[in-house]
């Protein structure tokens, strides 16, 4: 019985890995050039950013929020980072810090006006793109060269996206999943009112998770505009989704603090190579977006009929 | 190697000079990665590529040309998509391009890969693209040195803008304004954002007419004449002399005016052929002809004697088109 129980269990933590392990087997098939340090190197690229935000999003997640604003404030970083960064470093190193110190009002805010966070945040989302574009009105603007050298890092044997993915993964594992203020953190989602009553400030961790979720997504715009070498202010208007659905492909859940910070990573993954997947398999754009929404309702489905079978016990 | 090749396609070309195609670039592919296909400009895009390249392919010109097209107008997905292309193996890539920047790094990449990449109407800046870029500027100039020659004594002119904030209409706006100051007879009383749509044009024009004082001209961006003329017949004015933009509604209403009254003017837009430009262009560099970096690609205009001709090969809905042949490419090339 409890045999069949932590089988389950491991069913349930290898199920985000399984579907990038197919994925990964299918765009090979369908694409044999990818097989190599060159080709895994290209095609997963994008998906540095995309994993940062990702881990965005889970930070928020944790909480029981929602965040939709990330992926226009990925686009102001990066608005930022193609301007003051490269201009004068420390005005656009302040300017950052700045964004960081905004998401965590937005905590706040929440918090103490009891607001849902979706409603904030898809405000938020309108202010950043504003900003946005009054930083950069029109595409354009440079990345400093450190960033380019960096998201240009030529590894031995290993691609640098690879490497990067997993480097992020362990980073916010042993912080989240293992130290005991992670523990806090996840219990302010699984049980806010109890960590109330043990003394843990729930304004206090909330503002502290949606400062790391800013953290964050500063890096995932510098990481991007690394790759981009320029900005524009709709850059990552699709990151929103990306990393909600990044999230919850690699196992988390909107209720309870149920987050994996290597599942989101292998989620946001997944993801970037189906949609690499799709075009190899010459799939008509209109069709793309639903491909996509597909996969995820598959691996949705897998999930709930795996806790089907925990709940049944 | 560069020039051996330089030499088999001179040679060639020396051999068939009837046929166009060359043996060259028989086994090289092409891609098209466009960003946007949700207008008519777009679709008849896409119509012009694909007609024009299938003849291509049939021909044994290349081995394919193949066009890529990503659902959202959005500089990730695109950048995503080019990557997959050069995985892909393409040797050329032909670009419609969702920011001028923003997709440098990806351009680069490819040209690092040994791959030709032809950007065209949305272009890049990066240094290893070529740019068939369109003189916007010129497109709003012509059309003052038209009125000048139709009303020598000048007039008062209403202008109808694109959508704000966009870097066409800025340079659209910035010919108009260049013409206005070379002929100083006219003066520009009024100006509305007509958003290249037909009924947001109206609805502006007619928002404006009431104020302004008789208006002899009307110059516009495209996408915006038929508009004006039926909010200056709504609000019982004279029709002034409207520019147009090639759209099918502009020219049928033109040739109506024609018929009744000799109501004469003249249209002018981009060819949403372009694409098929941009392909023989990419074609040409594979073959090993020096081509500059940074070509200039003709608008379409439309005068009073090509009316009948044009409205009639334009499909209803659609915009006045022309297909792009190897020799025409040939001619942008050298500049003329």
């Amino acid at each position: 019985m409890t045999a069949l129980a932590l089988n389950r269990k491991t069913l349930r933590a290898l199920l985000p890995l399984a579907s990038l392990a197919l994925v990964l087997a299918a765009t090979f098939y369908a694409q044999p050039r990818t097989m190599s340090y060159f080709g895994l190197n290209l095609m997963l690229q994008y998906a540095v950013p995309i994993a940062l935000a990702t881990i965005a999003q889970m930070f928020i997640i944790t909480v029981n929020d929602l965040d939709l604003s990330i992926g226009p404030f990925v686009g102001l970083v990066g608005c930022i980072g193609a301007t003051y960064l490269h201009d004068t470093p420390v005005l656009g190193i302040l300017a950052l810090l700045l964004c960081i110190g905004a998401y965590a009002a937005m905590a706040a805010l929440i918090h103490l006006r009891n607001l849902p966070s979706i409603v904030v945040t898809l405000g938020a989302s309108f202010i950043w793109l504003g900003i946005a574009v009054m930083i950069l009105p029109s595409p354009g603007g440079k990345a400093p060269d450190w960033l380019k050298a960096i998201m240009s890092l030529q590894v031995p044997l290993i691609p640098f996206p690879i490497i990067a993915a997993l480097l992020i993964a362990l980073l916010v594992h042993i912080g989240l999943m293992t130290s005991s203020y992670g523990v806090i953190m996840r219990g302010t989602g699984g049980n806010p009112r109890a960590m109330a009553r043990a003394g843990w400030s729930e304004l206090k961790t909330k503002m502290v998770m949606y400062g790391l979720a800013g953290f964050f997504g500063v890096l995932s715009g510098l990481s991007l505009i690394g790759l981009t070498t320029s900005a524009d202010a709709h850059i990552a208007d699709r990151y929103t989704l990306y990393a909600i659905a990044g999230v919850i492909l690699g196992g988390g859940e909107f209720v309870g603090g149920r987050v994996s910070p290597f599942g989101a990573v292998i989620g946001a993954l997944t993801l970037a190579l189906a949609g690499s997947f799709l075009i190899f398999m010459r799939i008509s754009p209109d069709w793309q977006i639903g491909a996509q929404g597909a996969i995820l309702i598959i691996v949705l489905a897998l999930r709930a009929l795996i806790s089907a079978g925990e709940a049944r016990r | 190697m560069k020039k051996t090749s330089l030499l088999v396609a001179g040679a060639l070309a020396a051999i068939t000079f009837a046929m166009p195609a060359s043996a060259d670039t028989k086994d090289k592919k092409i891609a098209l990665s466009n960003n946007y296909a949700g207008n008519s400009w777009r679709q008849s895009m896409l119509k012009s590529w694909d007609k024009v390249t299938k003849q291509a392919v049939a021909d044994g010109i290349v081995a394919a040309a193949d066009p890529f097209t990503t659902s959202e107008n959005q500089v990730t997905e695109q950048a995503a998509q080019i990557q997959n292309l050069i995985l892909q193996g393409y040797n050329a890539i032909v670009l419609n391009a969702a920011s001028p920047d923003a997709l440098n790094g990806v351009v680069k990449q490819a040209c690092d890969a040994g791959i030709i990449v032809v950007s065209f109407d949305g272009i890049v800046t990066e240094p290893c693209a070529w740019r068939i870029a369109v003189d916007f500027k010129k497109m709003g100039a012509v059309q003052l040195d038209y009125l000048s020659e139709k009303m020598k004594d000048g007039g008062n002119l209403l202008e109808i803008r694109g959508l704000a904030g966009v870097f066409v209409d800025d340079e659209i706006h910035k010919g108009i304004e260049e013409g206005v100051g070379k002929h100083t007879q006219f003066k520009i009383v009024g100006s509305v954002h007509g958003d290249w749509a037909q009924e947001v044009a109206q609805k502006a024009v007619a928002g404006i007419l009431p104020s302004l004082p008789e208006v002899k001209g009307v110059v516009t961006q495209g996408g915006d004449g038929y508009g004006a003329a039926q909010a200056f017949k709504a609000a019982g004015r004279p029709t002034p002399l409207i520019i147009m933009g090639n759209r099918q509604d502009e020219l049928a209403w033109w040739k109506e005016q024609k018929d009744a009254n000799g109501y004469e003017t003249m249209s002018v837009s981009i060819a949403p052929g372009v694409s098929t430009l941009a392909f023989w262009v990419a074609q040409m560099i594979l073959d090993g002809k020096e081509v500059p970096k940074d070509l200039v690609v003709p608008f379409l205009q439309i005068n009073q004697a090509d009316l009948e001709k044009s409205l009639e090969t334009t499909e209803k809905g659609g915009v006045a088109n022309v297909e792009y042949s190897k020799a025409d490419a040939e001619k942008v090339v050298a500049g003329k």
